[in-house]
């Protein structure tokens, strides 16, 4: 176990999907960090006079309908991207394994309980999550967040439920008990640090999903409102235009593709490189459960 | 089989309680009164206290709870509090565009996904099976709303084969009409849960071509593709079904983004207006059929599995 932790990135980089995914994954991080500090143009620079200007200097993707350099809004876009993914990710992360415990570690009644519980709020779709939260909230960032990380909270739960199964009746846990650790320690200690390679893959494309999740529900209203500028917003705001100036709506979409791609794609190799069982078996294409989100 | 059926059935009647339930519980427990909200930050306490008396929301939570579901048992799901129409006959209208809508989607997913699914395993050694799954990946990662803006640009405002928005206003009298503007958006939905649906038959056959009885067919003089087809395709298919299944909920969630994005007069749209405007018991019910949708599809695909693989069965009996 060790050494697959310790030597999960040269297997990634060797290949060229994972070179890929950590090549663009990079990028956009990079990208939201310098936007933090540095944009080619201020944020909030609206020239008319420069509306709709082709990609060239000193606009190198060109200007949208009120002159904003597209450029600029995608670099703070990403920022919103990396934000979503992030957030989604911890919030999925704390829900996932306090539910995988509830449903291991608690008495019969309780574990049975929360079983049927995961089954069925696995059929929520984050889109009627975002909705629930949307009409309390109203129209905000947290919506996305709070909704992916919920369902993807209950996907994880279900990936790691059996997973914590097999590792809590391993030979190191009945180890660790014998030399009088609490559960709670054992679970620290061996449980978790054991079933974190799982985690992993299954966070990275959740990642993905919740960078899909932002564009599809920013665009309906449940997600960034004006003042986040977002990728989704964005191709939202320049769908109007998409006739005259198709460009201002390809830019934003080719960004969440990318990314999406990206983590996606290193998703399956982290897949590849750290599940023992699957590269003994012939198929590795085996795509993983995937929950049913998007938007 | 019955006995399957039996706890199948206990189990989806339990998972529908679940779901109205925390339907329910999230539009009342999270933070900020519904009423309030409703009434907007204009609102005067009058209004406020008034909603709140209309809404039913100075009742107890379990009163509120059974004389909603109670009446949603009887097919009385309440009455919009802005257009004052019932919500059934709201959804049911609305139904006639996403219903079709989503058979539609799931048609073109399954023309796409299938062929192309077992030509990209049976060729996974050669260029165009390589080529066929990294595309179906590229496409996967692309949001719905944009593979529509772009099918719009070109299908509608370049070659003038669709009409980009709307839904005629005669409904299915027209069948023609109706069906013409609902094709681009179901290719729409389609082609994204294709590429992701691809993917799943794409491993599904390369797992058949392992077993032994498609090796056993080989050995005998057929050739791979032959054994496959004839030996493996029956697992596959199976296969095939219980993915749908899971994939029926991202065609419910691509058909609310499509809707909007296409102007059509669905339940998704409709979903999203309601959520704007906050009219609770519209929301109420149309996540209610939402979810349940999901849920009885989810039975149904079960049942279907458990009665075409005999194994299964013997298992249960």
């Amino acid at each position: 176990m060790s050494t697959q932790r310790t030597g999960w990135f040269r297997p990634l980089w060797r290949s060229a999907t994972g070179k890929f995914g950590l090549i663009v994954v990079t990028i956009v991080v990079l990208t939201a960090l310098v936007s933090l500090f540095w944009t080619p143009f201020p944020a909030e620079l609206a020239n008319v006079d420069d509306r709709w200007l082709g990609p060239g200097w000193p606009h190198i993707l060109g200007t949208d309908n009120g002159g904003r350099d597209m450029l600029t809004h995608i670099m703070l876009g990403a920022r919103t991207t990396v934000v979503v993914a992030v957030g989604a990710a911890v919030i999925s992360t704390i829900i996932g394994i306090a539910l995988a415990c509830l449903a291991t570690l608690t008495t019969r009644l309780m574990r049975e309980a929360m079983a049927t519980l995961i089954d069925v709020l696995l059929a929520f779709p984050v889109l009627i999550i975002a909705a629930m939260l949307a009409s309390i909230a109203g129209q905000s960032l947290w919506v996305v967040v709070f909704a992916v990380g919920i369902g993807f909270g209950v996907n994880m739960a279900r990936v790691t439920r059996p997973e914590l199964r097999r590792v809590l009746s391993s030979d190191y846990v009945l180890a660790g008990k014998a030399a009088g650790l609490t559960t709670t320690q054992n679970v620290l200690r061996h449980v978790l640090p054991n079933i974190a390679p799982v985690y992993i893959v299954q966070l990275s494309w959740s990642m993905g999903v919740a960078v899909l999740a932002e564009a599809g529900l920013s665009y309906i209203g449940f997600g960034a409102s004006a003042n986040d500028p977002s990728w989704g917003r964005l191709l939202a705001e320049t769908q109007a235009f998409i006739n005259i100036h198709p460009l201002a709506v390809i830019w934003p979409g080719l960004a969440i593709s990318l990314t999406v791609l990206a983590l996606n794609l290193l998703g399956d190799k982290l897949r590849e490189t750290t599940d023992p069982t699957l590269s003994r078996r012939m198929v590795k294409s085996m795509p993983a459960p995937m929950p049913t989100v998007t938007a | 089989m019955i006995r399957y059926i039996l706890t199948r059935s206990a189990l989806l009647t339990g998972g529908l309680i679940v779901a109205s339930l925390l339907i329910f519980l999230a539009l009342r427990v999270l933070p900020g009164d519904v009423a309030q909200v409703i009434a907007g930050a204009e609102g005067t306490p009058e209004q406020v206290a008034q909603l709140r008396e209309e809404l039913g929301l100075n009742e107890p939570l379990p009163v509120q709870y059974f004389s909603w579901i109670g009446g949603v048992v009887t097919g009385d799901m309440g009455t919009s509090l802005i257009t004052n129409t019932k919500v059934v006959d709201e959804l049911l209208e609305k139904a006639e565009v996403t219903i079709p809508l989503g058979l539609m989607a799931m048609g073109v997913a399954l023309v796409i996904a299938v062929p192309l699914g077992i030509l990209s395993a049976l060729r996974r050694n050669k260029m165009s099976g390589t080529a066929l799954s990294v595309g179906a990946q590229g496409v996967a990662a692309v949001p719905v709303i944009w593979a529509g803006m772009v099918l719009i640009l070109v299908f509608s405002l370049w070659l003038g084969w669709f009409r980009a928005q709307g839904f005629p206003r005669a409904g299915w009298e027209k069948p023609g009409d109706a069906f013409m503007a609902l094709v681009l958006p179901a290719i729409t939905i389609g082609i994204v849960e294709g590429a992701v649906l691809m993917r799943f038959v794409r491993s599904a056959t390369l797992d058949a071509v392992t077993r032994d009885f498609v090796r056993t067919a080989a050995a005998k003089g057929l050739t791979r593709t032959q054994a496959l087809l004839r030996h493996g395709l029956p697992s596959v298919g199976l296969s095939i079904i219980t993915v749908l299944g899971l994939q029926v909920a991202g065609i419910v969630v691509g058909a609310v983004v499509i809707e909007k994005l296409f102007n059509l007069p669905g339940i998704g749209r409709m979903l999203i207006d309601d959520v704007g405007a906050r009219d609770l018991p519209l929301v109420q019910g149309e996540l209610l059929v939402l979810t349940a949708v999901v849920l009885l599809i989810g039975f149904a695909v079960d049942i279907v599995h458990r009665i075409l693989d005999p194994r299964l069965r013997e298992a249960s009996e």
